[in-house]
């Protein structure tokens, strides 16, 4: 009966092995195949790090490094002519006497920076007296009110001599490290012949160098001078909104995370929050945006462009995340060291707060690192809130205007000097990336440190 | 002072309440025979809390109301011509008001009713401030010594005080919801004004988006028609899902099935990388490298490939939810049960086999749901299609051209501008709400497909 | 704990000797096979012979390797990282364990039902055919046809299920389910297939038609069955393997194993001292 419906003469087992044999060769083809398929996907994702991170990266690095003048500064009297700055005189309004230093410091920006810039040139090289007029073309236009800037805040200055280190002007900067094809014909070349010679001679001497650039990171953003733009103002946005962040999504996510976990009742209200959170986790980043415009800045007519506000929004969107990571830290303590703390005739809350939560603490602090992590490489919501808007000045409290680090990233790619504002932008993703990559680093280090199996 | 200055003195009088109900607790002890109810501390939290939180919840009502008080007062002296300002010239009156108030210069002469108005600011401040910081102060004091007096042994201070523990853990979780309503209301009421303008018909059906000027002549603020903006999402999402889906599944199965170890520590961490890039860097990444590569790519087979287009935002996008695919997809992937690896694998099935026939079936709704969720993020994806994606509202199929999405839309319609009385701008709204409805709506079935998903295996 | 009443298992295994002598071919030698689970082993050196046709028993308490043994008899323990075998085992003289052997035809010659039933989410039909079509067995619909429906009866499935073989196989009761493996496993007509406690997830009713089932199948296939139950291991087998922490203790006439042990400790754990 076993074999009835084979056919019989052949002993039907040899038939179907046979059968299976045939069909080997072109199953393992198969087989091959498919996994030759997994390994390409694997590798194409490798790649794409890969080739993310080495563009980025080798377009970003140069930036890092300008072309800056080292100069004996003379602040010559007799350009910069101009009295003490105005004290303040004791029957003097407070109002006469801003206008008063406010006129001191109009006169001292309309003074003949360039010509003291020159002056500083040509002491060096005298020869280059009858190029005087080409050599300010040198200089990044900031490189003026750098030197401003130093009388302002010391004006004995005047009369007296320093060494300045300036910026070169970021043509130069692209002709002396060779970013450009030096053959092309003078049409096509930004700089006179005259400057690049120029250029080249106090490069052979020394005076002109390509140095660390120290001011990517201590100046904030200029719009004109792609040279002297840095990411100090971002850096203090961002870190304003983090603070934000940290002050206000981890502590209310944490709470509302341990009330979830811990506390809540079974009922519809809960499953009615628990349910919201699951779907604000995945509303997109730019409809925040539009809640802060209507309701933060029309509404509450919170300023523009603040990190306050800022970091409000981000806040709100970062709430989820907060909760659900600290969320499943809390479902990570096994339930008998509450049974254990209950069982001694800890209350609820006792427990909870001397016993589950120090030892959730390194999940909690982890998913807090992802929420601010999430929070500084966030851009679109920010856009809609006016944080895109151009700030040169460094901001020192999270009321003030400013900006942030992926969005200025975003400005200086949209720059009109864009050829200028790549490297710089591709620097900035550096350093934003960096930032990320610590942040997440110190999470990996911290769930390395306190992981633990129950 | 400032309301820095402030919250630090209610801090440490907060302290001093904890101490002096910590004392008086122990004092009321040792007087009596029985047991205190709470241990000490409970006692000196109480008494804190009695202290800090009416004060505080004054602080922050206060502090929210007050400038709008002070405006509505300071705005009813002003002559009645100033009645009808917009928003932005209040804030600089206000400003100014303020400047001259401090005696810190303006630019111009203040006109007299400035001046008056300027001094009853001053004065308001002046008045508000130490109000607040009278009612502050009494209110602090007031609940420190009634929250002392009343410690008894009989006082259940513990449970009070736990009480309050939970309302507060109660009022955070209720953050969450707020944040919906808000959303929901703040996209609802806006996108409300906008179709005041528009007809929802013109907006929902519409086949162009030509917002500046009115070139068919039946609104006069220009054609808002959705459709165009709907359909760069949709093939932007394709073109991404394309890239992601396989490339994410086969990272996933081949992680989880045939990867040796040492790979899979390697790479895992590797290609979760990608999750943890901000969007702003796909977006450089997009338009200095991957658009060019395409457009040269192209030169070379005889395609016009523009380097903004669909395709590259896609494909950048597709690359960024590579990790998302995979790790949703692993999870899912490791849901199914040994026991049907085992049976197909015991019946001679080789492994690949196993994954197509069995295991990727048995997965189906949970990669399904998974898919959705890849789906709904790709739609809501802003920045990647700000750069590359080439901004050109028109409706077309080709997915070399530049296209336009619906969040670029939103960006570019409210950037810079906060002027929300025109059409231009609280078109943002009734897309934003467009965009909240799809990607809600897609996460709500995803999340329910997963569920069941789970249930299924558990 | 379990009691086995010699009485009863004598009768039974006079009754079921008459029915089916096992051959004397030797089907499947193990010589001196260790396993090894990274730096545990699992299994310390067998030596044991599976008789063509007959149904053998593996009992022994848990962890003792009666389970892992099964599986090495067709390479299943190949899917558990880290795990390694030395020493031979041969499938008609074959060295299963010689790399140029392709698992898969390993496999279709000795198949495996598990201890939790474990249909496809798949369709009844689908289920059964799910070998057949893997392998190439069948040309058209109407050989598949017959391959299902001769598979379902032989597993006492077919009346039960006939008319709704398009319905998924996880909606069968959880002894039905058992079955469709069984019938699942003997669809590709392997010549052993081994059982790794096929009845220890099912109530009474559902393990005696199990059991009346492995009775049937004894005619033309070699049964290795591994078991917690020792009087199911009475009930179904010729012989009997006591297993004893990776050692195989004793083997003999599942009458002698269960009436006069040889060693003390088949003994100890036949008469319930552990288990």
């Amino acid at each position: 009966m076993a074999n009835s419906t084979m056919e019989s003469g052949v002993d039907p087992r040899a038939r179907i092995q046979s059968q299976v044999e045939q069909s080997l060769r072109r199953r393992h083809a198969r087989e091959k195949r498919f996994r030759r398929f997994g390994l390409t996907a694997v590798m194409l994702g490798l790649a794409f790090v890969a080739v993310l991170f080495v563009s980025i990266f080798s377009r970003g690095l140069p930036a890092f490094w300008q072309s800056t003048l080292t100069l004996d500064v003379r602040f010559d009297p007799a350009v910069l002519d101009m009295g003490p700055p105005p004290q303040q005189k004791p029957e003097e309004s407070p109002r006469d006497f801003q206008q008063r230093l406010n006129a001191w410091n109009f006169q001292l920006t309309m003074a003949s920076w360039n010509t003291i810039l020159e002056d500083a040139l040509i002491a060096e090289k005298p020869a280059l007296e009858e190029h005087r007029r080409q050599l300010r073309k040198l200089f990044t236009s900031g490189a003026k009110y750098r030197l401003r800037d130093l009388v302002a805040e010391d004006p004995s200055l005047i009369g007296r001599s320093r060494e300045v280190t300036l910026l070169a002007d970021a043509e130069v900067d692209v002709w002396i490290r060779g970013n450009i094809d030096r053959s092309l014909p003078d049409a096509r070349l930004q700089l006179s012949p005259e400057v690049r010679r120029i250029a080249d001679e106090l490069h052979e001497d020394g005076l002109l160098d390509v140095t660390f650039s120290t001011t990517l990171f201590t100046n904030s953003d200029s719009r004109s001078s792609p040279a002297s733009a840095g990411l100090a103002g971002a850096f203090m946005g961002s870190l304003f909104m983090m603070l934000v962040v940290i002050v206000l999504a981890v502590p209310v996510g944490v709470a509302s995370a341990i009330y979830l976990e811990e506390f809540a009742p079974k009922n519809r209200l809960v499953d009615l929050i628990e349910v919201n959170i699951n779907n604000l986790a995945a509303v997109p980043s730019i409809v925040f945006g539009l809640l802060g415009a209507s309701i933060f800045i029309n509404w509450f007519r919170l300023p523009l462009s603040a990190p306050l506000v800022g970091g409000l929004v981000l806040s709100l969107m970062t709430l989820p995340t907060v909760i659900i990571t600290t969320r499943s830290a809390l479902k990570a303590v096994p339930p008998s060291i509450r049974q254990a703390a209950l069982a001694l005739g800890a209350s609820r809350v006792q427990t909870v707060f001397q016993q589950v939560l120090p030892l959730a603490i390194p999940g909690i602090l982890t998913g807090a690192i992802i929420g601010v992590a999430q929070a500084l490489g966030e851009t679109a919501p920010l856009l809609l809130i006016g944080m895109n808007a151009f700030v040169a000045n460094i901001p020192t409290t999270p009321f003030e205007q400013s900006t942030a680090l992926p969005v200025q990233i975003y400005l200086w790619q949209g720059n009109e000097m864009r050829n200028f504002f790549e490297a710089r932008t591709s620097a900035a993703i550096i350093v934003l990336l960096l930032m990320m990559i610590t942040l997440n680093a110190f999470a990996i280090w911290l769930r390395k440190k306190f992981e633990r199996r129950w | 002072m400032d309301n820095m200055t402030l919250i630090v003195l209610l801090l440490i009088l907060m302290g001093v309440a904890y101490q002096l109900g910590l004392t008086r607790s122990r004092a009321v002890a040792s007087n009596t025979t029985g047991r205190m109810n709470s241990r000490p501390g409970y006692y000196g939290w109480l008494v804190a809390l009695w202290c800090g939180l009416p004060a505080l919840l004054v602080f922050v009502l206060w502090t929210l109301l007050e400038p709008a008080v002070i405006r509505s007062v300071v705005f009813s002296q002003l002559p009645p011509e100033m009645s009808n300002l917009s928003s932005q010239q209040v804030g600089n009156l206000m400003q100014r008001l303020g400047d001259i108030a401090s005696g810190y210069g303006v630019s111009g002469e203040p006109a007299p009713y400035e001046v008056a108005a300027a001094e009853t600011l001053a004065r308001l401040r002046g008045i508000g401030e130490l109000a607040k910081i009278a009612v502050m102060a009494s209110l602090a004091l007031g609940g420190l010594f009634i929250a002392r007096g009343r410690i008894r042994p009989q006082l259940r201070a513990r449970n009070h005080v736990e009480k309050v523990v939970n309302v507060g853990l109660l009022l955070c979780s209720g953050v969450a919801i707020l944040t919906t309503v808000g959303i929901v209301f703040s996209m609802f009421g806006e996108a409300m004004r906008f179709f005041s303008f528009v007809n929802p018909l013109d907006f929902f059906f519409g086949l162009n988006w030509n917002p500046r000027f009115s070139s068919t002549g039946h609104s006069s603020y220009g054609d808002f028609g959705l459709l165009p903006l709907l359909w760069g999402t949709l093939m932007i999402s394709i073109i991404a899902l394309l890239v992601a889906v396989p490339v994410g599944l086969m990272t996933a199965i081949y992680m989880s099935e045939y990867a040796p170890s040492w790979l899979r520590s390697f790479a895992k961490p590797v290609i979760e990388v990608l999750a943890g890039i901000p969007t702003i860097v796909y977006g450089v990444f997009a338009l200095m490298v991957v658009g060019p590569f395409f457009s040269s790519v192209g030169d070379l087979v005889g395609i016009q490939i523009r380097s903004t287009s669909a395709l590259t935002a896609g494909f950048v996008m597709g690359v960024m939810i590579i990790p998302f695919v995979s790790s949703l997809s692993d999870d899912i992937i490791s849901q199914v049960p040994q026991s049907l690896r085992d049976g197909s694998l015991g019946m001679g099935a080789t492994k690949s086999e196993t994954i197509r026939q069995v295991v990727l079936p048995a997965a189906l709704p949970g990669i399904v749901g998974a898919f959705l969720l890849a789906a709904s993020r790709a739609i809501g994806e802003t920045m990647i299609v700000v750069l590359a994606a080439g901004n050109s509202p028109v409706l077309h199929a080709n997915p070399f051209e530049a296209v336009s999405t619906v969040t670029v839309t939103i960006v570019n319609q409210l950037t810079g501008d906060t002027d929300f009385a025109s059409p231009q701008s609280l078109v943002a709204f009734a897309l934003g709400l467009t965009l909240f409805v799809i990607t809600l709506g897609l996460n709500v079935v995803a999340l329910y497909i997963v569920r069941k998903y789970r249930e299924q295996y558990d | 704990m379990k009691m086995v009443d010699p009485e009863v298992m004598v009768q039974h295994r006079d009754d079921r000797q008459s029915q089916s002598p096992a051959s004397q071919t030797v089907k499947i030698s193990a010589r001196d096979v260790k396993i090894y689970y990274g730096d545990t082993q699992a299994i310390k050196g067998i030596d044991l012979d599976i008789m063509e046709n007959e149904v053998i028993s593996f009992i022994g308490p848990s962890g003792c390797g009666k389970s892992t043994f099964l599986r090495a008899l067709n390479r299943m323990n190949d899917t558990i990282e880290g795990s390694r075998l030395e020493g031979t085992v041969t499938l008609d003289g074959e060295d299963i364990y010689d790399p140029s052997l392709d698992v898969v035809l390993l496999r279709a010659k000795v198949g495996m039902v598990f201890q939790k039933p474990n249909p496809f989410p798949k369709s009844i039909y689908d289920n059964i055919a799910y070998g057949p079509r893997l392998h190439g067995l069948a040309k058209r619909k109407y050989d598949l046809d017959e391959i299902v429906e001769t598979s379902l009866r032989k597993a006492g499935l077919w009346e039960e299920v006939k008319d709704r073989l398009d319905k998924p196989g996880t909606g069968l009761s959880g002894g039905q389910q058992q079955r469709l493996c069984i019938a699942r496993a003997i669809a590709v007509s392997p010549e052993v297939i081994l059982m790794d406690e096929p009845c220890s997830a099912l109530d009474p009713i559902a393990t005696a038609k199990i059991e009346e089932l492995i009775d049937e199948l004894t005619e033309s296939y070699t049964i290795v069955i591994v078991t917690h139950s020792m009087q199911q291991a009475a009930r179904v087998s010729h012989r009997t393997a006591y297993f004893h922490l990776g050692e195989l203790v004793e083997v003999n006439d599942t009458e002698t194993v269960f009436t006069k042990p040889e060693n003390e400790l088949t003994e100890a754990y036949i008469t319930g001292r552990f288990g």
